[in-house]
């Protein structure tokens, strides 16, 4: 960002457009963002099951490329202790 | 000779689909083609005084499907270029008197005589919106750089997807530069990251365009104002010319060229 757009975040169009990226991702695949947080949690009970990890680390989201939209998800596993 | 149907659309209702589908009929016919408007909008007639043919209606869309009259009968001729035609809505009738096969029946007669059949969609999603898309070779879906415009725009696009119409291209009507240029409006590199669909026109904000519409001529056939030039534009990438899309930049002051290197 130069200097001329200093103050660029607080453009009434850029939050237009974040609202619009977070509203749509919804819309396409018609999952509130309360059922996602519930399917998040689900995913990290399963595997949590199998493995040790963070929760407070893993990030799970769905992003768009193009029209398709993925879910996304990147969990950190934790060092096993080796005695 | 076979035809191209394409059919102009929207989510949101008022973002400009009429005056679209008039102006780039002109924009064809300027170039030489021969081209009919179907107004799909049954119930709302609009395109003809958008044209302004509104005087010379006899016959109606429901009058040709239920068989009182021929569709050339129907077809009304502009007189201001030698082939372009109108074939109205019918006012009183609702959107049910017409099906999605008769929209093919119809459409697949005119394709054998013409360049281009262009349907102007009612907004939604209901039995005008599937009796528009049924005979469609290309669907344009029109916004507004705004949120709910844009928000409907994308369910419309993903409802043309599922209907296996797709992918369809966009226009994205009422840029004003001004805004902008000031950050306060979603430029088209915004809104196409945001749909990911192809651009195919680019429409400023002008009020020629109401007073055009006043008239009953359509901005198109003034090239020199900036949305009849846009509209032109469009034609001429509906034909498959490759045209950039400096419609918005052009007026750009000094200023904000010098802001824009620096950005
Ligand atoms: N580029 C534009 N600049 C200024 N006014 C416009 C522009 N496009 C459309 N309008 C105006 O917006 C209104 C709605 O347009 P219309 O084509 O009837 O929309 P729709 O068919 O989608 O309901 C009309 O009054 C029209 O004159
Ligand atoms: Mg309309």
């Amino acid at each position: 960002m130069g200097f001329w757009n200093r103050g660029n975040q607080s453009k009434s169009s850029n939050t237009a457009k974040e609202r619009l990226k977070f509203v749509l991702v919804h819309d396409r695949t018609d999952l509130s963002l309360e059922k996602l947080d519930q399917m998040k949690n689900e995913i990290l009970g399963v595997i949590s099951r199998y493995i040790e990890i963070d929760p407070d680390l893993v990030v799970i989201d769905i992003q768009h490329d193009g029209r398709e939209q993925k879910l996304i998800a990147d969990i950190p596993i934790k060092n096993p202790r080796r005695k | 000779m076979t035809g191209k149907t394409i059919t102009i659309t929207s989510g949101k209702g008022g973002v400009g689909k009429t005056t679209v589908t008039v102006n780039l009929a002109v924009g064809l016919g300027l170039r030489g083609k021969k081209v009919v408007c179907i107004d799909g909008d049954i119930g709302l007639r609009n395109m003809d005084v958008i044209l302004g043919l509104e005087n010379r209606i006899v016959y109606d869309i429901v009058d040709v499907v239920e068989g009182r009259c021929r569709l050339k009968q129907a077809m009304i001729r502009d007189k201001r270029l030698p082939d372009l035609f109108l074939v109205p809505a019918s006012q009183t009738r609702d959107k049910n008197s017409v099906t999605p096969e008769d929209m093919i029946r119809l459409c697949d007669e005119i394709k054998t005589e013409y360049d281009y059949i262009l349907i102007d969609s009612p907004a939604g999603i209901e039995q005008g919106f599937k009796n528009a898309i049924a005979p469609a070779d290309q669907i344009i879906v029109v916004t507004n750089p705004e949120v709910s415009a844009v928000r409907d725009a994308d369910r419309i696009i993903g409802l043309i997807e599922a209907e296996e119409k797709g992918p369809a291209s966009l226009i994205i009507n009422r840029m004003n530069s001004a805004m902008v240029n000031r950050g306060d409006m979603l430029t088209q590199d915004d809104v196409n990251e945001l749909l990911a669909i192809d651009l195919i026109g680019l429409i400023p904000e002008d009020e020629n365009v109401i007073v055009s519409t006043n008239k009953g001529t359509p901005i198109a056939f003034e090239g020199k104002t900036k949305a009849g030039r846009a509209f032109q534009n469009l034609a001429a990438r509906v034909e498959g010319e490759a045209i950039p899309f400096n419609e918005i930049e052009e007026k750009m002051n000094f200023l904000d060229k010098v802001r824009k290197l620096f950005g």
